[in-house]
């Protein structure tokens, strides 16, 4: 394997932090893993024992033919089958926006992870806010670039949002950080203050109560 | 002729090897009761066996395969083996670094023990004396031949079909002599669906009166019953997509005939693969190889049998084809949930293809980058 292929540098931003927050030796499911950079990163820096879910018959090729554990299928299915606390961690990056019945979903992660790392696009991030006070448009940024017709994201979540969701349905954030990225998200730093207004996307660890 | 010296050249030689064994009064005792022995298994063998004896991979051929997977018996041959496309040095299943063992199956005809060997006291063919056997016998069988062979542990076990049963028995049987498995187009239970092909393929055979009751070895035999039962099977192993792209319905002939003779191309195909079948396959071990699958069931009553704590250090990579009705993806996904309960590592791909149950064999890239890269990674594991 190269290590151009597992490098921190090249990986999307927040699959950096949430890469950083990762025991070695954990074992890892990665729903929608997509090409399976963080799997090898994991994998190779970290000699995490990991697990792969994704819907797309190329990209679970990809990651088997270097060297991953990868399922094909739609991973709201899939994840019934696994007994409980079979993972320590379980990675949801990107998709909570996509998903029809978040609730159930995030309780059965719970259930199958000791712990579920969760990241999502910050619908309040200031652009967002701006396209519609003054252009009366749904927002259309780097990290949503998707118009209303074309959208694959069915829920709008903010950090603030989501805060009240876990309170409301008794799940506790054990680490969280919001990230401001650019560079096509490969780059980006932390934002500390005003993080529903500064921030692209909001990652946080979660465990049952 | 410079170029056929050249092209003999390249071929790769491989020779077909015996090993006896259930010699009288050790016979095997078979999964019916019964008792057979001395078994022979005819098998071939590609690449080197390293010095920790943990490079060796078995694979397991489908219902009329033979061990010839790859290479040329003799220089005149002019079709290499079933699985040339995918095993020999260089390709996916690489013989330069893996040493590969194939064995005919018991009950088949090509080599090892079957229905039409001959009887050890009376030395004519077995006939229906035959026992039945199951796809458990012939994993216990190879499991023989692979003590012989001196390996403790295979580093992969792989098959298609009939194959990816004998694949799933081998985990369940011999967990800890497995460190990884690739069952390929196959189920862990056979379906109604296939139980009644297979059913119309015998019928097909038994219905022919040149079968005499199995008795027939020294006459022609039930050649019409056989190239009819391989029809069925060759309907099964393709589909509709592939059909139409083969055939449509184009003619045979320039125009109709209207008689019974083939008018169309899919005819004269069924026609030439039955008359080919006929030519290298015994009716008897198509009757009892059908029933041996028919009788596939890994999750018969309440458990799975691959639920196992042993299945959980065993690495899967289970391959499905979308065009594949006779072993639909669902069947496939099913042994994946099994598998998931158990803790096991395993992967699951669903290859796009038209080619029907057959796709496994045709030379398809995404099904060698899967197999190669997962060999890679379970050898770099276990070295």
């Amino acid at each position: 394997m190269n290590n151009a292929d597992t490098s921190c540098a090249t990986m999307r931003f927040d699959l950096q932090v949430i890469a950083s927050w990762i025991a070695p030796g954990s074992r890892v499911l990665d729903l929608g893993c997509a090409n399976g950079d963080l799997l090898a990163y994991l994998k190779e820096h970290r000699k995490v024992k990991g697990t792969g879910i994704d819907f797309s018959e190329e990209k679970v090729a990809h990651c088997i033919e270097r060297g991953l554990t990868v399922l094909q299928g739609d991973f709201r299915e899939e994840v019934g089958d696994y007994p409980k606390n079979r993972f320590d961690v379980v990675v949801l990056s990107q998709t909570l926006q996509q998903i029809r019945d978040p609730r159930e979903l995030l309780l059965d992660l719970l259930r199958i992870g000791k712990r579920v790392i969760v990241s999502f696009p910050n619908f309040a991030h200031w652009s967002c806010r701006l396209q519609v006070l003054f252009f009366g448009t749904a927002p259309v940024t780097d990290q949503l670039p998707y118009d209303w017709y074309n959208t694959p994201n069915i829920r709008v979540i903010s950090i603030r949002d989501f805060h009240r969701f876990l309170h409301m349905i008794g799940v506790r954030v054990v680490k969280e950080v919001a990230i401001n990225t650019h560079h096509h998200d490969c780059k980006g730093n932390t934002v500390r203050y005003f993080k529903n207004f500064r921030a692209t996307y909001g990652i946080m660890m979660l465990e049952r109560v | 002729m410079v170029t056929s010296t050249d092209n003999n050249k390249r071929k790769t030689l491989v020779e077909r090897q015996y090993y006896t064994f259930a010699h009288p009064p050790d016979e095997m005792v078979l999964d019916c009761g019964e008792k057979l022995g001395p078994i022979t298994l005819a098998y071939e063998t590609w690449g080197t066996l390293n010095a920790q004896k943990n490079n060796a991979i078995l694979i397991h051929h489908a219902f009329s395969g033979d061990s010839h997977v790859a290479g040329y018996l003799k220089e005149e041959d002019e079709r290499p083996g079933w699985w040339d496309n995918m095993v020999g040095p260089d390709k996916p299943i690489d013989t330069n670094k893996y040493f590969v063992i194939c064995s005919n199956i018991l009950g088949s005809c090509v080599g090892s023990t079957g229905p039409s060997s001959p009887h050890p006291v009376t030395g004519k063919p077995y006939g229906l004396s035959f026992p039945m056997v199951t796809i458990k016998d012939m994993v216990r069988a190879q499991k023989e031949l692979i003590d012989h062979l001196g390996i403790k542990k295979l580093l992969s076990v792989i098959g298609g079909s009939v194959g990816g049963m004998q694949v799933l028995r081998w985990c369940v049987e011999y967990p800890e002599m497995v460190h990884s498995a690739i069952p390929l187009a196959t189920t862990l239970r056979h379906s109604a669906q296939a139980i009644a092909f297979n059913e119309v393929a015998r019928q097909a055979i038994m219905a022919d009166p040149d079968w005499n009751q199995g008795d027939y070895y020294n006459g022609s035999g039930p050649t019409h019953g056989l190239a009819v039962a391989r029809m069925i099977g060759h309907v099964t192993y393709l589909s509709d997509d592939a059909m139409r792209e083969k055939f449509g319905r184009r003619l045979y002939r320039d125009t109709l005939s209207f008689g019974f003779d083939s008018d169309f191309q899919v005819e004269s195909y069924l026609h030439h693969q039955g008359k080919k079948f006929v030519d290298r396959f015994d009716a008897n071990s198509l009757l009892y190889i059908t029933k041996a699958a028919d009788y596939f069931d890994l999750a018969r009553g309440d458990g799975s049998m691959l639920v196992n704590e042993g299945l959980a250090n065993v690495t899967f990579l289970v391959v499905s084809f979308s065009s594949d009705w006779l072993y639909p993806t669902y069947q496939s996904k099913a042994l994946v949930s099994v598998l998931k309960k158990n803790g096991s590592d395993v992967s699951f791909c669903e290859v796009e293809a038209q080619g029907g149950h057959d796709a496994f064999l045709l030379p398809n890239e995404r099904l060698n980058g899967l197999i190669n890269g997962f060999l890679d990674r379970v050898y770099d594991e276990q070295c």
